[in-house]
Formats: structure tokens, C-alpha cells, sequence
């Protein structure tokens, strides 16, 4: 086991690496000028530029840059924008909503996604199986944002008044509810139908006959035995989606206009803080490896068949 | 056992598609059942024409390409003329989806729409199965250390969130005030598309080509010494391409909502080109007001989107004969 994380973390640093330089080197060396408009109307003064050049290492040739930027980022530095703000102050401001957000979509999407494939699964053709597979055939083929907005619209306050569906600056879990939910709705379908296939390929399989003519009740056959065996694929499903879900938290949080990390890249883009983008998506990155790390190693808890050397 | 490392990673398109891989390995017995033996696609044609999920999805990409090419068919409205009395208009007998803030015509936009939004959803799935399938039989064919090395390679590209990417590699191309040519802008979001798509064509193909890889008419093959080359493009090409198609079917539908997130963050397609996704994001600070600006092209999205995933299901269970 120790071996094998071992052998894990060392695949990981080259992606990481890999990853991240790309991405530098995208917000850093393809614009040409990096200080165009950063002093108002006028062209900056020689000074600052100097002053900011030697600041983010600009004179030296780019992987030289990208390891010095990456040494600091080790030792917790994110360094400042521009304008001095602090990028590791930003963030640590933003990323607690949007990490927030992405568990309770997470756990959305599990919850009712493991429980629609269940119920589906154990009966097929049936009027609910068949209600199933047409909504979660909707609900791929929804754009988020639009799920976003019909939602907000006709909740809201303009339309049914079921709930308030405005964000506040500190938002607690209650008010995340429904954006996570739209978050999450997309991969609640994936999670809907790969449960379902899973049961489905399961359920005929030996170890349940032999569980069923033991004379084990109906809820431990499907609970204990069947479960655990079917969930291995929406377990791997679930842990990269966590990744990916908090790269995609940008445009609900645009819908939403929740003040998270999706906020903070978007302006960080739009203002050209190269910092504070590099800074953000090496953070995302990171996430979405050891959330994929993380799934491998639980395969052994879920499958004692599966085991590492 | 089951090998985690190759089950690593993947979206939901890919869960979706993988399924598809199992039945390389169950190609033979389907066929020898019957009297006179078929290929698979015959077998999966036959299978297809009686489902009704198939026949309505065809019937709508139809219809929506037939608009893309000919959007004067379903309308004699000008969609570049605006006209400020109307200014978000609801909709009514003389234009049926009313008009947005500019005084444009909803219905006529939604039509000419059609074309942009399909070109960008043809080009990027056409481009991401290209590179995919090119790096992915490669990868699987290959040597292990050239597998792992493209794999690895890929797993760069898959970490990078697909909003994320692409909100970082358009801007990078554009400057936030510039205004890009059509062709370039149609470009630059079909490549950022494929890009960042790419991995997931590439671990479909790899997978399937491991699996064709063992099967007895490649050995065979290879001890007649037939070249890689032909093994390749003869051999394993044609076995492996169907779970890369299925992919293909959903991932078109899946770019087509692409196209629209980008145009709605302001950063993909923009005026003055009209596609839904452009609608869309012109809606965003109206919605409240005038919601039809926003749920008819959004409506046409969704429809077309969910043409091609029905279609792209219907195709993999149709090849996978162990639905049956």
C-alpha cells in the first residue's frame, strides 16, 4: 500500500508540473506586453516596470520564472498583483465559499443520483425507471447556466416565491443550497445512470444469488452486498467531478453572483493579474490530482479484491 | 484484478462512452447466431431502425441542419435588422419568440443561429476525434514507455478544468476589448475545444486498442508481417473506432452547450455573429424582464443537445449486443 501511494505521488509531479507550466506560460509569455494599461492612460514609469519585472522575475527566460513562481508558491508565497494586493489574502477569502460549494454539490448530486440509480435499477422498465432515464437525459442536455437561471427565475422572488434565491457576501449553507444544486445537476445524471447500469450488471451476478438463498433480508442483500460492489465506478466518478466541479463553480457563481474563487479568476483575467490566475488554477490543480489520488487508494476499501503491492 | 491506474480519471462523457469498449470482445458471438453472419454495423443498422428514440433524434439533427444551411426556409425576417420600437417585445403573432433588447427579431435569430452553433459543435468534435483516436491508438499500440509517456502527456491536459482552460486560453488569444474576425474567433473556440477535450477520445481509444490488441486476427496479422502501419489501419482502426463514434455522437451535443457557456462568460463567439450561444449571453442582464430572449435559443440548445445524446445512446446500445 505505502509503496504503491508512493509510486502515485511520483506519477503526479510531472502532470503537476506539466499542468501548471502550461498554464503559466500561457498567461505569462504569449501576451506581449504585460504592463499595456496597468497605469491608467499613460504609459507606466520606467521605475515601476523595473521595480515589478525584478518583483516577478520578467527578465529572466520563462522556465526560470515559472521555478522561481513555483519555489515561492511552495513556501506559501502567492505573491501580490499589480497593485500589491495580497493573491494568497484573496484567496483565502474566496476559496472557503467556492470548496463550500463544491461539497454540497458533491453530496447533492450523490445523494440523489446513488438513490435514483438504485431505485432504477432494482426495477427496470417500471413507470420510475423510465422517468428517470428521461430526466437525466434533460438534465445533461442543459446547459448549467441556463438550469442556473430558469431556476433563479421562477423560485425567486419574480416568479413562484418558493425561496430566496439571492447569494449574500458570507454565504451560509443554506443559502448554497440551491447553487450547488444546479452545480451538481449534470453530474447527478451521470451519477443517476451509472449506478443504474452497475446495479443492473450486478444484481444478476453470483454472490447476490448466493446472498439471496442464504435468507439474508432484502435491504442487507442490496445494502451490503450489492452496494458496495456497484459503487466502485460512481466513486471514481464522484472524486474527479469534485475537481472539475470546482473549475466549473465559475460559471454558477457568475449566475449566482456568489463572491468565490470563480469570481476572482474571471476578474483576475479580465484585469490581466497574471498572479493572481497562476496562483488560482495551480491551487484547482492540486485539488483535482489529490481528489483522483484519493479515489484510487478508496478502491481498496470499497473492493478488498483490489489490492496494492 | 482491475488494474486502478487505467481507471483513473474521466468525466461523464466518458463513463457514458466507455461502455461501449466492452463490446469489442463480444463482436464474434453476436454474429454467429444468426443465419447468414453480419457485421456489426449492419447488425447495429437493423437493431436502430425499430427504436423510436433513434428515429426522433435523426429527425431533429435533420431538422436543425437543414436550418443551418438553409435558415431562409423557416424565415423571411432579417435577423441583423433591428428595430428600437420593439425593444423586448414579448412574443406574439407577428414575431413568435418576440424581440430582445435591440429590437431584433427572437425567432429569426434563433434560426440563422443554427449555423454557427453547429459549425463550432462539427469542427471541435471532428478535431478532438482526430487527435484523440491518432494519440490514443498510438499510446495503446506502442511500446510502454511511449504509452506512458503520452499518457502522462494527455493527463496534462485533462487536469486542467475545461471552463478554467478555456477562459485562460481565449483571453490569452484576445485582449478583453479587442473584437476578433468571425473566422478567427470560430477558430480559436473550436481548437480551445479540442484541446481540452482531447484526453478523453485518447483513454477511449487507448483502452479499446489494448483490447483488440490480444485479439487472435492482430496476432495472426502480425505473423503474416504485415507492417504496423497496416495492422494499425487495417486491423485495429476499424475494431476500435465504434466506442470513439458513440463518444463522438454525445460529445457534438456536449460542445454545442460549450459553445453557449463561452459566449454566455463573453469570451466565445460574440457579435456580430449570431449563434444561440451569443443569444444567450446578450439575454443575461434581461432575464428577469424578458425571458423569452433567454429560454427560446436556450430551448434550441437543449433540444439539439438532447438529439445527440439520445442518438449517441441509442447507437451504443445498438452495438453492445449484451443489452439485448
Amino acid at each position: 500500500m505505502g509503496r504503491y501511494v508512493l509510486r502515485r505521488l511520483l506519477q503526479l509531479i510531472p502532470v503537476f508540473l506539466g499542468t501548471t507550466f502550461l498554464i503559466y506560460a500561457l498567461v505569462w509569455a504569449i501576451p506581449q506586453d504585460p504592463f499595456s494599461g496597468k497605469c491608467g492612460q499613460r504609459p507606466c514609469d520606467p521605475s515601476y516596470i523595473a521595480e515589478m519585472s525584478q518583483k516577478l522575475n520578467l527578465n529572466d527566460p520563462l522556465l526560470v520564472q515559472y521555478f522561481k513562481y513555483l519555489g515561492n508558491l511552495l513556501t506559501g508565497n502567492f505573491g501580490t498583483t499589480f497593485n500589491g494586493v495580497s493573491v494568497g489574502e484573496q484567496i483565502s477569502i474566496s476559496w472557503p465559499i467556492t470548496f463550500k460549494l463544491g461539497i454540497i454539490a458533491v453530496i447533492i448530486e450523490a445523494v440523489i443520483g446513488i438513490i435514483a440509480g438504485v431505485l432504477t435499477g432494482l426495477r427496470r422498465q417500471g413507470f420510475l425507471d423510465n422517468l428517470v432515464l428521461v430526466s437525466t437525459l434533460f438534465l445533461i442536455s442543459l446547459p448549467v447556466f441556463v438550469t442556473g437561471f430558469v431556476l433563479r427565475l421562477y423560485l425567486g422572488p419574480q416568479g413562484f416565491d418558493i425561496m430566496d434565491t439571492s447569494v449574500g457576501a458570507d454565504p451560509t449553507i443554506g443559502e448554497l443550497i440551491l447553487p450547488g444544486f444546479v452545480l451538481g445537476s449534470l453530474s447527478m445524471a451521470y451519477v443517476a445512470r451509472l449506478t443504474r447500469t452497475s446495479i443492473v450488471e450486478n444484481r444478476r451476478s453470483d454472490y447476490v444469488r448466493t446472498a439471496i438463498a442464504k435468507g439474508q433480508p432484502q435491504t442487507r442483500v442490496v445494502g451490503v452486498h450489492l452496494l458496495r460492489n456497484s459503487l466502485i465506478p460512481v466513486i471514481t466518478f464522484l472524486g474527479t467531478d469534485l475537481g472539475s466541479l470546482m473549475g466549473g463553480a465559475i460559471v454558477t457563481e457568475g449566475v449566482f453572483n456568489i463572491n468565490g474563487i470563480g469570481g476572482l479568476i474571471f476578474r483576475g483575467i479580465q484585469e490581466k493579474e497574471g498572479v493572481m490566475v497562476t496562483g488560482i488554477v495551480t491551487l484547482l490543480v492540486l485539488v483535482y490530482l489529490l481528489a483522483s489520488l484519493l479515489v484510487d487508494l478508496l478502491y481498496a476499501v470499497l473492493d478488498p479484491r483490489i489490492r496494492y503491492e | 484484478m482491475s488494474d486502478p491506474g487505467s481507471v483513473s480519471g474521466g468525466t461523464g462523457l466518458e463513463a457514458a462512452a466507455a461502455a461501449g469498449v466492452d463490446q469489442l470482445s463480444h463482436v464474434d458471438d453476436s454474429s454467429q447466431k444468426q443465419r447468414k453472419p453480419r457485421s456489426l454495423w449492419s447488425d447495429a443498422w437493423g437493431e436502430l431502425r425499430r427504436k423510436p428514440t433513434f428515429i426522433i433524434s435523426l429527425v431533429i439533427i435533420l431538422i436543425v441542419v437543414v436550418m443551418a444551411i438553409w435558415p431562409s426556409l423557416f424565415t423571411s425576417v432579417d435577423p441583423r435588422h433591428a428595430n428600437l420600437d420593439k425593444s423586448l417585445q414579448k412574443p406574439s403573432a407577428e414575431a413568435w419568440f418576440g424581440y430582445d433588447l435591440q429590437g431584433y427579431d427572437v425567432y429569426a435569430r434563433a434560426m440563422y443561429g443554427a449555423r454557427a452553433s453547429l459549425l463550432v459543435g462539427i469542427f471541435s468534435t471532428i478535431l478532438t476525434v482526430i487527435i484523440g483516436s491518432f494519440v490514443g491508438i498510438i499510446a495503446g499500440y506502442a511500446k510502454t514507455w511511449i504509452d506512458s509517456l503520452l499518457s502522462r502527456f494527455a493527463d496534462i491536459f485533462a487536469g486542467i478544468p475545461f471552463v478554467l482552460g478555456a477562459i485562460v486560453i481565449l483571453t490569452t488569444l484576445n485582449a478583453p476589448n479587442e473584437n476578433p474576425g468571425v473566422v478567427r474567433i470560430v477558430t480559436q473556440v473550436v481548437l480551445s475545444i479540442a484541446v481540452l477535450s482531447w484526453p478523453v477520445v485518447m483513454r477511449i481509444m487507448r483502452s479499446a486498442t489494448l483490447v483488440a490488441k490480444q485479439q487472435d486476427y492482430v496476432k495472426a496479422a502480425r505473423g503474416l508481417g504485415a507492417s504496423p502501419m497496416r495492422i494499425v489501419f487495417r486491423h485495429l482502426l476499424p475494431n476500435t473506432i465504434a466506442p470513439v463514434l458513440v463518444y463522438g455522437t454525445i460529445a457534438l451535443g456536449a460542445f454545442i452547450g460549450a459553445e453557449a457557456t463561452l459566449a454566455f462568460l463573453g469570451i466565445g463567439l460574440r457579435p456580430p455573429v449570431v449563434s444561440w450561444g451569443v443569444m444567450i449571453s446578450e439575454s443575461r442582464d434581461y432575464f428577469q424582464s424578458a425571458p423569452h430572449m433567454l429560454l427560446f435559443p436556450a430551448g434550441f440548445v437543449t433540444v439539439t443537445v438532447l438529439a445527440f445524446v439520445m442518438l449517441g445512446d441509442a447507437v451504443r446500445d445498438a452495438l453492445d449486443p449484451k443489452s439485448r
